[in-house]
């Protein structure tokens, strides 16, 4: 039996829907006939490319300088208190989609599950898959009593593909007024711009952990990323002292990676680490440890001092441009 | 300024985690400890009470086997009292049923000025549990702060996006939860663990806060089946002779990368 009606809460970037909303609005459709999109800000932006992946409504309501997750959660309660409810709503593991979806949660009175990687019209139910201990292990879940269910996906989960659907149709909704729970105002936005490739778009990345010893040798990962026309990344261990800004962080609570070659200089390899990068088709890693977990994972581990073995290189790439 | 901090106590990170067989929830039966994750929000708290003035720092905490050992820690940082809810039917509880725990011994403890929790719990990651919190008070939050200054009745936050940050102001009372990076906590003191002794923990249960249902009946969910994952396999490994880097500009030629 399908899904009667799906949600997507969308998310965009510079007003483009990003890819972790097309992966969903693509799972989404493989659901249900009836895939709508709630979005905040400028619906009619987006209305073409996530129709073009199979959904045929659009919610967008305005936030104003409200944080999204309380405004946008108060838009979802409206749109379904009038009686159009969905089944399933499908939200991406960002910051936004997580608070969205916690603020539902209370309004509707309804679990969440986060951190799924899959998702299933199962005979007894809506069924998510989540991985744990770094994703040795799949722990499915079914969701029990009536719907709206709310579930959060890493990205990456799923791959996106057009369907040539039709723009979809444009909704707008007005954000209720918030009362005291609305409090919190955003007043300046501050962007953390970094060159080169998108960390999670990337075909190589070069990542750098506590390894490397101190701030100043970040440079050796920098340098080698742009040989190599990689996006630096970097583990939380590195991010939490500070010498490179969050943007930078793989795992589980940074950005989730799959390039084609993946470079870990100076990491252990902890679960939570590797919940970001294990979807990479290729694994590098140089660290001095033979012990270390990364090891594991790695198809070509180099048991070695990162301050030897990435000065060679850096000197071996210079020599062959 | 009176502020209170979530502490969850949870199984050693050092430690393997581990499903109960027939549960398939995480064993949380050994000695549990305070997770690095809540001590930020402990050490803002005293901080943020220090530059007010006055007032102080409480603690609420949900736990199976009345533990308090993790409370004790926060209470040897410098916490002055702590409400624990445990109660053998909070078994299977989901991150909504957790929310309204937390919200409820908040309210026991009369509220405060400021709630702050950590942005995700080591063990469960739901990362919801905050912001549920909020909407249950009924409070105005701010998620994933990494700096914060008060001014008289309002904050001012700097909270991480994934671009970049965000300046927020959000007026008081509110919830907010805290990044791990946020300031470095402070080592009890030998005087402070043994002064966290006789600190008061009130201890209660789901049904003394009027919370029901909760444990496996107040789920939503339940779990049908626990999978291995495949495995990725090992590949090559080498000791650096000096010339390992050759290794890699060769793996990185047939990749067609270089
Ligand atoms: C809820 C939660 C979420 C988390 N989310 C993330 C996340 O998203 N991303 C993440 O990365 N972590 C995350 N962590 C943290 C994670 O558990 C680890 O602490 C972190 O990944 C460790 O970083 P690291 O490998 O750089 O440091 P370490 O674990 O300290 O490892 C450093 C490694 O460098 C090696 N080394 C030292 N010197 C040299 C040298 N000269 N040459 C070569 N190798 C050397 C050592 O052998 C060691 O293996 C999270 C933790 C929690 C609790
Ligand atoms: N049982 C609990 N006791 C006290 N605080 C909790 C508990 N569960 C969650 N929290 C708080 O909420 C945060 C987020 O938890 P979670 O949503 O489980 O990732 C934690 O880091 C704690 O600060």
């Amino acid at each position: 039996m399908a899904i009667k009606n799906v949600w997507v809460f969308a998310q965009t970037s510079d007003g483009v829907a990003t890819t972790a909303t097309l992966e969903l609005v693509t799972k989404a459709r493989s659901l249900s006939e009836n895939v709508s999109v709630f979005v905040s800000g400028d619906g009619a932006a987006i209305a073409a490319a996530v129709g073009d992946f199979g959904a045929t409504k659009v919610y967008a309501a305005n936030c104003g300088a409200n944080l999204p997750g309380v405004a946008m959660a108060s838009a979802m309660k409206s749109v379904i208190d009038a009686g159009e409810s969905p089944e399933l709503i499908m939200f991406p593991q960002s910051y936004e989609g997580r608070d969205t979806m916690a603020r539902l949660s209370v309004k509707l009175d309804k679990t969440v599950i986060t951190n799924n990687v899959d998702v299933e019209d199962a005979t007894d139910g809506v069924t998510v898959t989540t991985p744990i201990f770094g994703g040795n292990t799949l722990v499915t879940s079914t969701f029990t009593g009536s719907g709206p269910h709310l579930a959060a996906f890493r990205p990456k989960s799923f791959t996106p593909e057009a369907s040539g659907g039709a723009a979809a149709a444009v909704t707008a909704v007005v954000v209720p007024d918030l009362g005291v729970a609305g409090g919190a105002q955003v007043n300046a936005v501050h962007v953390e711009e970094t060159t080169g490739p998108k960390l999670d778009e990337a075909n190589v990345v070069v990542s750098g952990g506590r390894g490397l010893g101190e701030a100043d040798k970040y440079a050796m990962v920098e340098e080698l990323a742009k040989l190599l026309q990689a996006a630096p990344g970097a583990s939380r261990a590195i991010v939490d002292a500070g010498w490179v800004p969050y943007s930078y962080q793989v795992g589980q609570t940074g950005k989730v990676v799959k390039p084609s070659v993946y470079i870990a200089a100076g990491i252990s390899g902890a679960t939570q680490h590797m919940v970001g990068m294990k979807g990479s088709k290729n694994i590098i890693a140089i660290n001095k440890d033979k012990e270390a977990p990364i090891f594991g994972i790695a198809d070509l581990g180099i048991v070695g001092d990162v301050h030897k073995v990435l000065p060679k290189l850096i000197e071996a790439l210079k020599a062959r441009n | 300024m009176n502020i209170i901090v979530c502490v969850k106590q949870i199984p050693d990170p050092a430690a393997p985690g581990a499903l109960n067989s027939d549960t398939h929830t995480l064993k949380r039966d050994g000695k549990l400890v305070i997770d690095d994750a809540d001590m930020y929000g402990v050490e803002m708290a005293l901080q943020l009470v220090d530059a007010a003035g006055g007032g102080e720092v409480s603690l609420v905490s949900m736990a199976p086997n009345g533990e308090t050992s993790g409370m004790r820690t926060a209470l040897a940082m410098g916490a002055a009292k702590g409400v624990l809810v445990s109660d053998p039917a909070l078994q299977g509880s989901d991150a909504l049923t957790t929310a309204k725990i937390l919200a409820a011994a908040i309210q026991r403890l009369g509220g405060a000025d400021l709630i702050i929790a950590a942005t995700e719990s080591s063990d469960g990651y739901t990362g919801t549990v905050p912001e549920q919190m909020a909407e249950v008070l009924g409070l105005p939050s701010v998620t994933f702060t990494k700096k914060i200054t008060i001014n008289g009745t309002a904050i001012q936050a700097s909270r991480q996006t994934e671009a970049g940050y965000d300046e927020v102001t959000c007026p008081l009372p509110a919830v907010i939860s805290v990044t791990a990076g946020v300031v470095e906590p402070r080592y009890p003191s030998f005087k402070g663990i043994m002064a966290a002794k006789n600190k008061p923990v009130e201890q209660v249960t789901a049904s003394d806060l009027g919370v029901l249902p909760v444990g496996w009946a107040g789920a939503g969910q339940k779990i049908s089946s626990v999978t291995q994952a495949e495995a990725r396999q090992a590949g090559e490994i080498i000791e650096d002779d000096g010339e390992a880097f050759n290794k890699i500009v060769g793996f990185l030629e047939n990749l067609k990368v270089i």
